[in-house]
């Protein structure tokens, strides 16, 4: 068979083009009570008192729960590996309030109209505080998000909450001072991304119920589908083993759903109640209590010499993670160490950071997860050399760029096993006429045209830590179960993995059923994020086949009764090509269900010790109203090497996705706090996320690599696509109106007072 | 609009009243609401005692005459955008002021009354009306200038039919958006009757305001007309940038006229 | 209150709270297509044709529906299946939760369009908001839909 690098559809599409009820919403017991969330109207409050008689007398409400109805244990809400690098420093509800729109009490009844009814009931005492809202003051500042004692780092990530600190580092080789001293051209700057919304299209929802075990039931829409099993554990104090957490389809995730949003809250109620209880999110609640992206500032100093060889980069990230950690110590590393290697001739770098708290939205994970910040400001940097030094910016890219077979030691030491960022860099340019357009072309009516270039890198899992275990088993007939334990969050892993198993096992599609995450009855898995799924458990499949076709041929030579190593397995039958005899593998699937004493079936785990990183190429144009600022994107094209591409199709998409993304980051999206600490980015009225008439078109390619440790070659696709829009717009706007945008969104505001200012 | 808090709207009878003079009485409660669209009020308006539909008294019409269109309040924002006679008429100008709002299933339910009664200050419905010679029949107060009625303190009446006069003026209407289909961050209408120019300017973020300008030369029409009108700022821009895409935007539209002409 | 109205070719009746929104009501009466993606009429999930025209259920109140024609996907199973499988075909449905909505959208523009330009159909269809898959795939999905549409 030849599945791998076909465009297979998703194994789950016409469910979802018929509109079928799929998602947790729609599967959720229709007696449930319904949950909803108390939240804060300050940013920095401790709670004296909460009255709940009142709320609890409107008809049809079943409980309210505070502070004093929690754990006081401290957990974090973020969906990574145990030990987390994310501080501890959650409760379910505390006495103390961190941001506008933290959880203040939950309230669960009948009806939608009882619950709204009881909310405006309760009655909350409050001791407002002074907030932290700059993140430029926060470290050391007298105000502390986090003053309690019971708060802990569970790793060495430099965080300290007596100073606001959620993480911070320094890592240096070769003597960057001296190395940027001696370099003739130089250029240190400051850039500023904002925190950005994921805003996939079904709300963060969660339903939960007792079992007939006395077990803590939970359907959620997650990422993270084990982690939420321990997640739950810590914040509820009960055992694991009380705990299940299925993962229905889900609508969208991009990192959002790597952190636990809603679980808790229903988990709680129905820990309480022993009743089933839903809590969907509306999408002002996703807006102004979620998980978005970190915003950064970010100064870079670069230098290069007379020949325009790039001898040091120095990156200092200032990241604000909010009022509580999540992901935030391990984002920030990205910022340096997946935008440095980009250029492989330096001698020496740098990479510090800080990660404060503040009393703002607690940040999460967001695709790109850091890198996307950092390449945005060493993209922009290298950029502005390039200018400084009177040369196309591309050509400065080409020069420095790194390439396969170099050492990476800004990431980790890593060797660029598979690289074919040249190419990318060759095919882009000749998709965007890059020759012809740069720097710009006047349109003759008050428009300019202008053209920018931007490369990227990510990582494919975490290395030494992602883990993924796949069991596949023969079924009567001979169809095949593939078990697994990645989330598909809408990308399609259920859909590639079966592609790797079908070519592995030499048989159709549909001789394979995929099973998605059940936590009762899965192989573990660390979940779908950090670009890992197709690269870490890709290859848990690969190897799980590989037993198991031993395991086949080995059950079929006894049936045979010949010897295993003189007998074949074609993927439809057994066979002795000497005798010539031979049975079906549905002959044999049928004969292990009657007197066997050896399940026919093989469940492998993966790690890798390296991430391998794809690489992108990506280059807009864009056109710019010379008169008032207004830009318009007009094409973007791309070429990604993302190793070998399993399913070309859904690939695309999501690389078109990214870069719509991208796009929406570069241009319009952010999040606004006013000067109470309260954001009105609270829905898509004023949250504007592009729709199709703002992306211009976008053009992709793929220049596949072929990535030795990975799955039939293949490397990660999901997070890079959205690293190259802001770079790459915000050059083509630099070359365009003469304005450098270093601060996101770039907006026609921007843009025409920089002109004005000229 | 700022939307701080999402809440949306609760409604304890709906009623359907059988004429416009049983509408205008149950309006006089001030609990009580008329349902245009919905688009917004489901928004804004939380607790309403009795919802008035008017949507069973046939409102949803464009009637062209002689003189005028006249366009019931319960007519979508999508059938003025698609009447193909006032497209033609004013140039496009009106499908031009609507056609950016938010989506095609939003403008088949957003009405004409909801979009004018609302003055809101994104309106870009009342921008572009302001421009034309329009007037507005109140079921109480009865027929007024559509200036008149913007500047009106808001009261318990009910708004009927607008009427759009075939005056024989050139129209053009402009607007600058974020994303294509966000609220503006400026918009205007120019329109132009023998040597009598009409500039209206909305979302400065305040509502439309209108200037009439005698006899003035189109590329330093937009100094004049914003002279005396006030821009405010938001997080869409700030007052210093929308008064500068304001005088550019008129400046535009008034070429645009100069061009139909 | 009560409303009597025609649910994909078939009677039906509810009683309704009068602040009921359609959405709210379609759901409760099992079509789980229908989905809310935001509280401001910004997202274009919960598309319905209601009299034919497309419409936005979050935003129409339930009592609204008095004596006229719903449509969901789910009356619409057939038309789904022939466009989604243009739209499988791309992968463009991606996560699917637009998708129904989308369609519906895609089925209403097909009626009131004829022979649609590319810009056209963007703007016809800007009103419906997908995350994931930067609307080139749901594109091509419509155009090849289109150009077969147009052979027969």
């Amino acid at each position: 068979m030849n599945l791998v690098n076909t465009s297979v559809p998703k194994v789950d599409s016409m469910a979802l083009v018929t509109g079928k009820p799929v998602y947790t919403d729609d599967l959720a017991p229709k007696d449930c009570l319904i949950v909803k969330v108390l939240r804060s109207p300050h940013a920095h409050a401790k709670i004296r008192k909460i009255e709940t008689e009142r709320a609890l007398k409107v008809p049809g409400i079943e409980c309210v729960l505070t502070h004093e109805d929690c754990s006081d244990k401290r957990f974090t809400m973020a969906g990574q590996t145990y030990p987390e690098p994310s501080p501890y420093d959650r409760r379910i509800l505390d006495d103390r309030v961190r941001f506008v729109g933290d959880a203040v009490a939950v309230i669960a009844g009948v009806s939608e109209k009882a619950v709204a009814k009881a909310m405006k009931l309760v009655k909350v005492d409050y001791e407002v505080l002074e907030p932290v809202l700059d993140f430029r003051k926060a470290k050391d500042h007298e105000i502390l998000v986090h003053p309690e004692e019971n708060w802990k780092a569970l790793c060495e990530v430099g965080a300290d909450n007596k100073r606001n600190l959620c993480a911070r580092s320094e890592t240096q080789e070769g003597d960057i001072d001296q190395v940027l001293k001696d370099c003739k051209y130089y250029v240190e700057e400051t850039y500023h991304t904002k925190a950005n919304q994921q805003a996939m299209m079904e709300n963060f929802c969660t339903f939960t119920h007792m079992d007939a075990y006395g077990r803590l039931n939970v359907v959620s829409s997650t990422q993270v589908t084990f982690h939420v099993r321990r997640i739950l554990s810590n914040a509820l104090d009960i055992p694991k083993s009380k705990i299940r957490v299925v993962k229905p389809r889900i609508g969208g995730g991009f990192g959002a759903k790597q952190t636990v949003v809603t679980e808790v809250y229903p988990a709680l109620v129905t820990m309480k109640t022993g009743k089933p209880a839903k809590i969907v999110y509306t999408r002002e609640e996703s807006f102004i209590a979620s998980s978005p992206r970190h915003e950064m500032e970010i100064t870079v100093r670069i230098g290069a010499d007379e020949n325009g060889i790039i001898k040091g980069i120095d990156v200092y990230t200032l990241s604000n993670t909010g009022a509580y950690g999540e992901h935030g110590p391990t984002t920030v590393g990205l910022s340096g160490h997946k935008s440095i290697p980009l250029y492989g001739k330096a001698e020496a770098f740098r990479f510090a950071y800080d990660v404060v708290y503040t009393n703002v939205m607690s940040a999460g994970a967001y695709r790109g997860y850091g890198a996307t910040q950092g390449i945005f400001a060493v993209e922009s940097a290298v950029n502005e050399l390039a200018h400084k030094m009177g040369m196309d910016p591309v050509k400065l890219k080409e020069l420095n760029m790194v390439k396969k077979g170099q050492k990476m030691p800004a990431y980790y030491g890593e060797t660029a096993t598979s690289c074919a960022l040249d190419k990318c860099v060759e095919r882009v340019k000749e998709m965007i006429s890059w020759d012809e357009k740069y720097p710009r072309k006047d349109m003759g009516n008050g428009k300019v045209r202008g053209v920018g270039l931007a490369l990227a890198m990510q990582g494919s899992g975490i290395s030494n830590v992602d883990t993924a275990a796949v069991t596949i088993k023969v079924n009567d007939d001979g169809f095949y179960s593939l078990i697994i334990g990645a989330s598909d969050m809408g990308t399609g892993c259920d859909t590639i993995l079966a592609q790797m198993a079908a070519d592995c096992l030499d048989c159709d599609m549909d001789q394979i059923i995929v099973h998605g995450v059940d936590t009762d009855v899965s192989p573990y898995d660390t979940g779908s994020y950090a670009s890992s799924t197709t690269y870490v458990t890709g290859m848990a499949v690969v190897k799980t086949c590989e037993v198991l076709k031993e395991k086949i041929l080995k059950k079929g030579a006894q049936y045979l009764s010949c010897p295993p190593e003189e007998a074949e397995f074609d993927g439809k039958r057994v066979f002795h090509p000497e005798s010539g005899k031979e049975i079906s593998l549905k002959d044999i699937g049928n004969q292990v269900m009657c007197g066997n004493e050896e399940a026919l079936q093989a469940s492998e785990s993966h790690y890798s010790p390296t991430s391998p990183p794809p690489f992108m190429a990506g280059a807009a144009e864009v056109e710019v109203d010379l008169e008032t600022g207004a830009v318009e994107l007009i094409d973007f094209a791309a070429v990604v090497d993302c190793g070998t591409v399993i399913n070309p199709n859904l690939a695309k998409v999501q690389t078109e996705g990214g870069i719509a993304q991208g796009i929406g980051m570069a241009l319009y999206e952010e999040i606004l706090y006013n000067e109470k600490g309260k954001t009105s980015a609270n829905s898509f009225m004023q949250y504007k996320i592009p729709t199709r008439q703002d992306i211009g078109n976008i053009r992709i390619e793929f220049q596949s690599s072929y990535e030795p440790t990975g799955p039939f070659g293949a490397k990660s696709i999901g997070e890079i696509v959205i690293n190259t829009p802001s770079p790459a717009i915000a050059e083509a706007v630099y070359n365009a109106s003469g304005v450098r945008v270093r601060e996101l969104p770039i907006t026609a505001e921007k843009i025409y007072m920089g002109m004005k200012e000229k | 609009m700022t939307m701080e808090e999402i809440e949306l709207v609760t409604i304890a009878n709906y009623l359907r009243p059988e004429s416009l003079s049983d509408a205008y009485k149950l309006n006089q409660k001030k609990t009580n609401r008329v349902l245009g669209g919905m688009m917004w009020l489901r928004l804004c308006s939380p607790r309403i005692q009795n919802a008035i539909d008017l949507s069973g008294l046939d409102l949803d019409y464009i009637k062209e005459t002689e003189e005028a269109f006249e366009i019931g309040a319960m007519c979508s924002l999508r059938s003025l955008e698609t009447h193909p006679e006032l497209e033609a008429y004013f140039c496009g100008a009106i499908k031009e002021s609507v056609r950016h709002i938010v989506g095609v299933q939003f403008r088949n339910q957003a009405t004409v009354g909801g979009s004018i009664y609302g003055r809101f200050g994104f309106s870009d419905v009342l921008t572009c009306l302001l421009a034309l010679d329009t007037e507005v029949v109140l079921v109480h107060a009865g027929k007024m200038t559509l200036a008149e009625f913007a500047d009106r303190k808001r009261d318990r009446d009910i708004l009927e039919k607008i009427i759009i006069k075939k005056d024989g003026r050139r129209v053009a209407y402009l607007s600058q958006r974020a994303t294509k289909t966000d609220f503006p961050v400026a918009a205007c209408a120019v329109s132009k009757k023998e040597d009598i120019w009409y500039v209206s300017v909305g979302a400065r973020p305040a509502k439309a305001e209108l200037a009439v300008i005698h006899g003035q030369p189109a590329d330093t029409l937009a100094e004049k007309a914003v002279a005396d009108m006030k821009f405010g700022s938001n997080m869409r821009g700030s007052a210093e940038y929308r008064e500068a895409v304001a005088k550019v935007l008129v400046r535009r539209a008034a070429n645009a006229v100069l061009e139909e002409s | 209150m009560e409303v009597k109205f025609q649910l994909n070719g078939k009677p039906a009746a509810a009683d309704i709270e009068p602040d009921c929104m359609l959405l709210d009501l379609l759901r409760d009466m099992r079509c789980y297509s229908v989905k809310r993606g935001c509280d401001t009429t910004n997202c274009g999930l919960c598309t319905v044709l209601v009299n034919g025209k497309p419409s936005l259920s979050c935003a129409m109140p339930a009592a609204r529906a008095e004596g006229k024609e719903i449509i969901t996907l789910e009356g619409l199973q057939e038309e789904a299946v022939v466009f989604g499988r243009f739209l499988a075909k791309e992968g463009a449905e991606q996560c699917g939760y637009c998708s129904p909505g989308f369609i519906m959208n895609v089925i209403a523009m097909m009626r009131e369009l004829k022979d649609p330009s590319i810009e056209e159909i963007k703007e016809y269809l800007a009103g419906n908001l997908c995350r994931c898959s930067g609307y080139e795939g749901q594109m091509r999905a419509i155009r090849n839909y289109m150009k077969e549409k147009g052979a027969q």
